[in-house]
Parts: structure tokens; sequence; C-alpha cells
């Protein structure tokens, strides 16, 4: 297909209206272009992404969200050979500016993985890790720090007694929701999750899709699912991915109901893939 | 239609099974030649060597007199080398491994670096002995002490560990980095409290085979002169000394028939620190193994 007939028809499914929303972005992408080696894996994306808001992002395997998700706190630049062109500004400020650190990038952005992957080490020492490694020595300000999370990430009650256990002996969507804890401990401002529930069973799905809702309140949070019926349930606003290029950007009930593109409604409505 | 025909797949049973037990017996009986060939050396050695063990041969200098040679100078000479041996080769290995890891971009050099410290692995261990002669008694006029000797068996063992340490870092998996990066932890700290810990107990198990090769190790300590009969202890890394091996290669290369119960038994005091460190890589593989 024509690439200059899909600038034109993105343009045009972007309403302009985005830009007037209610609330301030958080993020603003502006002409993100990203390469594995020869590979065109993003091309001209344009995005803002709202605050306190959950922004889903949907499409097929391979069509670039999950590589768009790790491009927001850089963490796709742990793969070799990948090249960036364009902006992404987080609060105003450019992300790939040689002054701004990823570290410090990353204690503003936390992110929650695909597979659970908690620490070899006591859920204590898992929730405390970001703390500590910020600096933060004082035992009592580290435990406030571990329950604050704990409670945060609704699984306090579960595991209040046993701290000093190995993450690895509790079931899975409660170690992803322990993962949920060690990022809110950093004391994020975004939160990116990447197919958090994808190796979940359905109630703890539920669990962490419930939690969702509730740390909207207080942070952005843009998730990266496969399962349309989550975007739909969780997020405000949603963006439908197709082969590294954004096809719709809207409110969650528009694209659902009322998608622009041909494309998006063949998605959704599972007519591919 | 179909394509297997249980008849033939029946007629032909009996041949397959055959095959299986064929090689079955063949794999058991290689192992069990090499099982043989071990007990029957341990047989003869501690059958000849057990009647000398004794404390006084623990606590003994060497001597012209077979029933009066005693190993004191070679055990601790021994523990002297690994003294120097162990945190050299340790530390080096362990940074090289991480460099090449975790820091190393991958390309053509870095695969380069590879092959070579492979290859260095298989270089026989006479060669090192006149590296260390060359570069360490010599060059470096450290003459045959205890630290020109260690320096020459970390070269040695370097490789091994390297290599050992590389694949222990290797299994740490890449979830557990993401995760620690993913929070805005340097490098450095992802390194020293997720990769390390996780992989100590990889690291220490090839670091303690390692050094069991060089604790039994002669042909570099020819090479670099150490001498064999020695009536003191070394006080200092500066000090000559001698070791384990190079005191039962003396003792078995003695014409008289008595030495040779001699070195029997310095060979099963050999083998008990050869087993105790072993073991000890065993427990703490153990102890620190965690499963992903």
């Amino acid at each position: 297909m024509n690439t200059a007939t899909i600038k034109t028809k993105i343009n045009a499914a972007q309403p302009t209206s985005l830009e007037q929303v209610e609330k301030e972005s958080v993020y603003s992408t502006r002409q993100l272009n990203l390469w594995y080696g020869n590979n065109h894996a993003l091309k001209n994306i344009d995005l803002e992404i709202g605050e306190n808001e959950v922004t889903a992002i949907i499409g097929p395997s391979g069509c670039g969200k999950s590589t768009y998700l790790k491009t927001l706190n850089r963490m796709v630049e742990l793969v070799p050979s990948v090249k960036t062109s364009g902006e992404i500004h987080y609060r105003g400020r450019n992300i790939f500016d040689s002054s701004y650190g990823v570290e410090e990038l990353r204690t503003r952005v936390g992110m929650v993985f695909q597979k659970p992957n908690p620490f070899p080490k006591s859920i204590y020492d898992n929730i405390a890790y970001g703390p500590r490694i910020h600096g933060i020595k004082n035992k009592k300000i580290l435990d406030e720090i571990v329950e604050k999370s704990l409670r945060g990430a609704a699984i306090w009650d579960e595991v209040k007694d046993r701290l000093n256990e190995n993450a690895y002996g509790i079931s899975g969507g409660q170690q992803q929701r322990i993962c949920i804890a060690r990022t809110l401990a950093i004391e994020p401002d975004v939160i990116l999750m990447d197919e958090p529930t994808s190796a979940l069973d359905p109630i703890s799905t539920l669990k962490i899709e419930e939690l969702v809702q509730e740390l909207k309140e207080q942070y952005s949070i843009i998730i990266v699912t496969h399962n349309m019926q989550q975007a739909a349930r969780i997020s405000d606003k949603t963006a439908f991915f197709l082969n590294g290029e954004v096809i719709e950007y809207d409110r969650t009930d528009t694209i659902f109901s009322n998608p622009a593109d041909k494309r998006t409604e063949d998605y959704i409505s599972g007519r591919f893939g | 239609m179909r394509y297997i025909e249980q008849e033939k797949v029946v007629r032909r049973m009996n041949g397959r099974m055959v095959v299986n037990r064929v090689f079955q017996g063949l794999f058991m009986f290689a192992t069990a030649l090499a099982l043989l060939a071990l007990v029957i050396l341990l047989y003869r050695i501690v059958s000849q060597g057990a009647g000398h063990l004794s404390l006084d041969f623990l606590t003994n200098f060497a001597s012209r007199f077979p029933d009066q040679a005693g190993i004191k100078a070679a055990l601790v000479g021994s523990i002297w080398l690994m003294a120097v041996v162990a945190p050299t080769s340790i530390l080096l290995g362990v940074g090289s491994a991480i460099y090449l890891e975790e820091y190393a971009k991958k390309g053509r050099i870095t695969t380069f670096i590879q092959m070579n410290i492979s290859n260095l692995a298989g270089v026989p261990s006479v060669v090192f002995g006149l590296l260390g002669l060359t570069i360490f008694v010599r060059a470096l006029a450290l003459g045959n002490s205890i630290l020109a000797a260690g320096f020459t068996m970390s070269l040695l063992i370097l490789p091994v560990i390297i290599v050992a340490a590389q694949e222990a870092i290797r299994s740490v998996p890449g979830e557990l980095r993401d995760a620690s990066y993913g929070m805005g932890a340097t490098k450095w700290q992802t390194i020293v409290r997720i990769i390390l810990p996780a992989a100590i107990p990889g690291i220490l198990t090839g670091s303690i085979l390692a050094l069991s090769r060089a604790i039994g190790e002669t042909a570099p300590l020819i090479v670099v002169g150490i001498p064999v009969i020695i009536q003191f202890l070394p006080e200092g890394v500066m000090d000559t000394f001698t070791a384990l091996p190079m005191q039962i290669y003396d003792w078995s290369s003695r014409p008289q028939a008595e030495f040779q119960t001699v070195a029997a038994a310095g060979i099963i005091v050999l083998m008990v620190v050869l087993l105790f460190m072993n073991s000890v890589a065993v427990f703490i593989r153990n102890k620190f193994d965690k499963s992903y």
C-alpha cells in the first residue's frame, strides 16, 4: 500500500479534539521512527498520552505495540542495533536528549512486564529494591514504602505475614501484583504495562484489571494488550497499531463502537489478527 | 489412506528393541570401564600408601630416609599457592566474564576474544609454565617464588574460570535484568545486586573445579623452577616453596622401593584435598541453587 495515502488517512483519523482534551498530556510523541537493523518497526508515530488515564495499545502480533511501549522508557535500547529518529516528550522534555539519563527517566516511568519477573529474593527485598537503588537505607522508611506499595497493588493482606519468604513461592498472579507493587515503590508518574495478564489465569487477570482501574487515580497508565475485551473494559483511550503505524487513536468507546478506519473495524471485530 | 501400517510396525519391533538394548549395553560398558580404572587406581594407591599415612607424615619435612619423609612443606606450600591463585584467578576471571557478557558489544572483536579464550583453555600446561618463566620469573624478576608460580597457575586456569563464569552469568534470566533496568538501576547496580547473586553458585563451582586442577598441576611448577626438597616453611609470597604434586613426582621417581609407598601416601593426601574442594563446590551449588 502507498504510504502517502496511509499517512493522510492517519491524519484524518486522528481527531483534532484529542489535543484539546481536558487533561494534560504526559507523553507526546512526534514523528517517531524506529528500526531494528533494517527492519522499520515504527513508522512516523504521533501520539499524545493523557494524564491519569489508561491508554491501551492494541494490534496484531508484530505490529510494534510492545516496541513503542519500550521506547517510552527507552528499554528498547537494550536490544542491540536499534536506531530511532523523531522525538518523545515526557512532561515537556525530549527523552532522547543526551542530557536526559535513562536511569532518571525510568525512575519516573515504571514498567510491568509480560511474564511476572520477581527477583529471586524475599517479597520484602523485591519491593525495597527500587528505593534501595535510589539510595534509601533507613529501615523504617523502607518498611513504610513496602507496606504502602503492597497495599497499592492490593496484595498486602495476602502477603503481609510472609514478607521474608522468597517471592518465587507465591502464585503467578500474586507474583505479577508483587511486580506492580515493586514498580509503585519507585513512586513513578507513569506505569507502562506490557501485556501484564497474558501469562495469568482469568481470576488473576480480573484482579489486575481492577487494580489498573484503581491505579489510574494516581498514575498515568499505558497498557499493551492482546486482549481487545480487556482494552475495552479498562482503558479510556485506545490506539490501534498495524505494521508499525498508528491506524487509529481515539476514545476507547469510539474505537470499539464507531471506528473511523476499516482496518480498525476489521481487527476489533476479529476478522484478522 | 494410512501411511503407517500396524503390521509392519509390529514386525519391525523386535529389531528395533535389539538395537535399543545393544546401545544401552555399549554405553553401560563405557561407563563401567572408566569406573573400573578409577577403582583399580584407588585400590592400588590406598593399599600401598595407607600404611605410611600418619600424623608424622603430615608434620615431617621431606627426608632421604623413607620412613621419616613427610609432606609438611608441600602441603603448606600448596595452601600458599592456592592463597595466591584463588583471589588472582577468580577476580580476573569473573571480571573478564562480566565485561564480555554485560559490557562488551557483540561483534567481531568480542567473537575473536571469545574464540581465543576457548583456545587458551586447551593449551598444554607446560606452555603456561614457559610463559610464567619468561614473564614472572625473569622479566618481572619474581624468581621461583610463590607469587611467580601462583600467577603462572592463575593464567593456566583463567580461561576455565572465564568460560564457567560467562555461562553462569548468561544463565541469569534476561527478565531479571529488564526488571532492574526498568526501575532505573544502573548497570553496576544490576550486576552487583541481581546478576552476581544469581550467578554465584555457577561461578564458584567453576572456580573451585578450576582451582582443583591448579592444585594438581606439576608441569608449570617444574618449568618455573620450583624446588622439590625444602626444609622450611615459606613466610611470605616472595619465598620459594614446594607443592604436593612436585613432592609426589619426586618421590615416585626415586629408585628405592620404599619411596613408592611414600609417594602413594602423598597421593592420598592430594586426593583428600581435591575431594574436599570438590565437595565444597557441590555444597555451594546446592546451598545457593535457586531455580528460576
